[in-house]
């Protein structure tokens, strides 16, 4: 599905990534873990095209992607719910997720299939977005990225600073997606959410790839954990 | 999203109508220059208000208006309907021309690459002395004025014409918003790169609208030089990019009645500062201070946010 390969990556002339390669499967979740700065978010932005790879390459499904602008890679199928949700906050609910829809020019059917994802969203579709609570408004980044029927959603901790009832709920979601055939790349943070929901986990260490392990080998006392995230 | 309703567009529309039969001739002429430029500051508030493109280039869309129905009526000798199309035209094709180069800069660059095009207008018009007569400007004469056997220098006559245009296109800009086209562009406002992640090419949504509000202001240009029968450099200055900035803050940025209402608040602002002092400005000055301090989101921003949704 989605094939990063040896792919250099960073801000002018700071390099982030390394020679960083993974690839996403459909119907998998890969969790990608690692300290602050260790470049995950990086990564995320550079399959998107927000930064640019200085070298290696991304491919989706064959497709490369490495070097096109952001609109064209989202347009190919990668959805992206970013850090802080970064919502249309002006907007409606129900006008934040018509506009996912445009986009790729999906109708009613997606629509529906996505709110009986979030039904607390479709009792606030006409509420202003910047009103909702942080749960629901993480709720709304995830429904809008699936507006456009990815192929892969990259989702970049979505779980941050959320009570424990919307973190249960993001966690169904995405087994959920991965039932649907998703590939699904997730940067997280919390342990338990990982080890809940990852089919795979990769760990990077400063913007290499330092092990990449089957979740079912690990567990919460796991030495990886403590060696790459440090918790 | 700030949208409104189609009702008080129309309540609005009907006070101005109105105003043909009611207000004082004082007035009814200068509702009719307030009409035309409220034409313009509308448009302004597509770019701005809607999409975030803070431009200090509409002068010369507003000039390439003035100027492309001057010429179109005194040098082709069109009559006045084709003049005001031609100038229109010219409008949204200098916006489409500026926004192709512009719009590869953002924020304080755009304002700035757009302030040196419009300025490159103004100096081109000074140049062009032989055919723009510079700062002295181009007077259309009576005849290149005359609307199917009716004088467009007869307030009675440019006073509903004033309102059929601007009608037209606060209707337009009321339709364009709620459209989905408008939620684009306003989500292009909240958050370019969020919009760029759900597939949407901010290049073309932005070109396309400056180009539909440098039409508005082509339209208004032209508008301009037909009913008050003068195209002159001064109103290509930058005062007349910064004109409806002030406009579209003062009223409400985002909002469709909101450029009419910043316009005509300027307008008698300063027309009333005129007759206390020589010092207008610092009186301007000072009402803008007020309004800034108490309405910071303009006068209608502020009301609806404020609880009164129905306002347009």
């Amino acid at each position: 599905m989605l094939r990063i390969d040896a792919i250099d990556a960073g801000y002018g002339p700071t390099r982030v990534l390394h020679g960083l390669s993974l690839e996403v499967r459909a119907g998998e979740v890969l969790c990608v873990m690692g300290r602050n700065g260790a470049g995950k978010s990086t990564l995320m932005k550079a399959i998107m095209g927000l930064v640019p790879a200085q070298a290696g390459s991304l491919t989706l499904d064959g497709v490369r992607t490495t070097g096109l602008p952001a609109h064209a890679v989202a347009r190919l199928g990668i959805g992206y719910v970013p850090q802080g949700r970064r919502l249309f906050g002006e907007l409606s609910v129900h006008e934040n997720l018509e506009i996912g829809l445009m986009a790729r020019r999906r109708g009613q059917r997606v629509r529906d299939h996505v709110l009986s994802l979030f039904p607390r969203l479709r009792e606030r579709l006409g509420q202003t977005a910047r009103t909702l609570s942080g749960g629901e408004q993480q709720m709304l980044a995830i429904a809008r990225a699936l507006c456009l029927e990815p192929k892969v959603l990259l989702m970049d901790e979505p779980t941050e600073g959320l009570q424990p009832s919307m973190i249960t709920l993001i966690r169904e979601t995405v087994r959920d997606l991965r039932a649907t055939g998703v590939a699904i790349l997730l940067v997280e943070q919390r342990v338990d959410t990982v080890l809940q929901v990852a089919d795979r986990v990769a760990f990077i260490l400063a913007g290499r790839l330092a092990e990449i392990a089957d979740a079912r080998g690990l567990d919460a006392g796991a030495p990886q954990f403590r060696q790459y995230v440090g918790v | 999203m700030r949208g409104g309703g189609l009702l008080p567009v129309a309540g609005l529309l009907g006070v101005l109508a109105a105003g043909q039969w009611l207000l004082p001739a004082y007035h009814h002429a200068n509702l009719v220059r307030i009409m035309v430029l409220a034409l313009y500051a509308t448009g302004y508030n597509i770019a701005f208000g809607y999409t975030g493109l803070l431009s200090l280039g509409h002068a010369l869309f507003f000039a390439a208006g003035l100027y492309g129905a001057s010429f179109a009526a005194t040098l082709a000798g069109l009559p006045p309907g084709a003049a005001l199309a031609a100038g229109t035209a010219a409008g949204g094709l200098a916006a489409a021309a500026v926004g192709v180069l512009a719009l590869r800069t953002a924020g304080v660059a755009f304002m700035i690459v757009t302030l040196m095009f419009a300025q490159a207008g103004w100096l081109a018009i000074l140049a062009l002395g032989p055919w723009t007569r510079g700062d002295e400007g181009i007077v259309l004469p009576d005849a290149a004025r005359a609307l199917a056997g009716f004088d467009l220098s007869d307030d009675a006559v440019r006073y509903p014409l004033a309102l059929a245009l601007f009608a037209a296109g606060l209707l337009a800009c009321l339709w364009l918003v709620r459209s989905r086209a408008g939620r684009v562009m306003v989500a292009m406002r909240e958050n370019e790169e969020r919009a760029r992640m759900l597939g949407y090419d901010p290049f073309r949504v932005k070109l396309a609208a400056l180009a539909i509000s440098g039409t508005y202001a082509g339209a208004a240009g032209a508008a301009y030089a037909l009913m008050f029968g003068y195209a002159g450099a001064s109103l290509a200055s930058v005062q007349y990019s910064i004109l409806p900035l002030l406009w579209v803050l003062v009223g409400g940025a985002g909002t469709v009645a909101g450029p009419f209402v910043g316009c005509l608040l300027m307008f008698y602002l300063i027309d009333y500062a005129s007759s206390l002092t020589s010092a207008t400005l610092l009186l301007v000055g000072l009402a803008l201070l007020v309004l800034v301090l108490f309405a910071p989101r303009g006068i209608l921003g502020t009301l609806r946010e404020k609880g009164v949704r129905w306002l347009p």
